[in-house]
């Protein structure tokens, strides 16, 4: 049960956007900038990211989505996913992508940790500065995110309800993120 | 609580990307990407200062303890010299890094400041007993909910700051100036941009 009285048709960060619409509006346009609008990274990386740090944060609302939203987006190679979250360093996946993950994983438990010699690595993969920018501030904003809707202890569908996750993940990786008030 | 101080991992005299030297900290990443620092701003100003039952300071206070948490010198300093300068004293915000409990604030900011420190460490971390705790000395669900945002936004800061990191200036007068920008502009973007910092 939630720690206060959200909307119980909803589930996680959409429970807390309606139920807060003047701060649900920058969380939705943030995640929006960051895993949606076109960037050098898919949409399929940057939701694997989004999932990876989710799942280092035992945030099970904010994996399952950002993993199915990821597998929505690789199609073919939607299998991806779970071997990254298994183990990454063994996954099918570029040289550059892990060491964009190893940076993610640095910032998730300890931001103070990622060094020249992670940030070098992922230049010689061919990383840009703004990967890895931007890897660092998504994993920053899950970070945020997983701790909003954990520590808010908000609702979600249980693991076993494959069908209304891979509903979810469609929804992100087609539509994007729009705020729940606007799609009622 | 324990009190805090910082092991340095490693204090940065240059950025993992290039930044403009002028903007230490967070303003130049806000600067280095301007698309997403819209949404980040317009959180923290609506989160910080907008309407709200608990003061400004207060909600400073709550920031200040979730960065020393994630031993982030630059947000630490820097929200430190915000909380004093709106509350119009230093002890309260010393006396909060120290020990939450024994510090001179009200039972509901106490209550408020351990959820914050909770969120810190994870969001599981907060329990129905804290949450019960809080509502027994008077936070409204509003307020709970604000407390958990503003300590989840923090740790965004803290590890954007210190996953790139950015520069920490040691000289305190910084954090003066900056928390004197914070107090008297806010966090949204400055009208003119930051040009006139150049040099200084």
């Amino acid at each position: 049960m939630p720690h206060i009285s959200l909307p119980d048709n909803l589930y996680g960060i959409r429970s807390l956007a309606m139920y807060r619409p003047e701060t649900g509006k920058p969380l939705y346009e943030l995640a929006e900038l960051l895993l949606r609008t076109p960037s050098s990274m898919s949409g399929a990386e940057r939701e694997l990211i989004a999932a990876f740090v989710s799942a280092g944060n035992d945030c099970h609302y904010c994996c399952s989505s950002h993993a199915a939203a990821s597998r929505y987006l690789f199609r073919d190679e939607s299998g991806v996913v779970d071997l990254v979250l298994e183990n990454y360093q063994e996954a099918p996946i570029s040289q550059k992508l892990k060491c964009l993950l190893t940076i993610a994983g640095k910032v998730r438990s300890d931001a103070r940790t990622v060094s020249t010699a992670d940030v070098e690595k992922a230049k010689q993969e061919g990383a840009t500065d703004r990967e890895i920018h931007d890897t660092v501030l998504i994993a920053a904003a899950f970070c945020m995110y997983n701790r909003y809707v954990d520590g808010l202890a908000t609702n979600a569908p249980a693991a076993e309800e494959k069908k209304t996750w891979e509903e979810m993940g469609y929804k992100m990786g087609a539509i994007g993120y729009i705020p729940p008030q606007q799609v009622r | 609580m324990k009190k805090f101080n910082f092991t340095a991992v490693n204090i940065s005299i240059m950025p993992h990307i290039p930044l403009e030297e002028h903007l230490p900290g967070i303003t130049g990443l806000l600067e280095y990407r301007q698309d997403t620092a819209g949404p980040i701003r317009e959180l923290t100003q609506t989160l910080l200062r907008g309407e709200s039952t608990l003061t400004p300071a207060e909600r400073e206070l709550i920031a200040t303890v979730v960065s020393a948490g994630n031993k982030c010198r630059f947000c630490t300093s820097a929200h430190t010299a915000a909380a004093a300068l709106l509350a119009g004293e230093q002890e309260t915000v010393t006396r909060v890094l120290e020990d939450i409990e024994t510090a001179p604030v009200s039972e509901k900011m106490k209550a408020l400041l351990t959820i914050a420190s909770l969120v810190q460490r994870g969001g599981k971390y907060v329990t129905p007993a804290v949450v019960e705790r809080a509502k027994k000395t008077g936070a409204t669900d509003l307020e709970i909910h604000d407390t958990v945002l503003i300590a989840a936004l923090f740790c965004l800061y803290n590890k954007y700051v210190d996953g790139l990191a950015t520069v920490t200036p040691s000289d305190p007068a910084f954090y003066s100036k900056l928390g004197d920008r914070i107090t008297t502009h806010g966090y949204n973007r400055l009208k003119q941009g930051y040009d006139h910092l150049k040099n200084k």
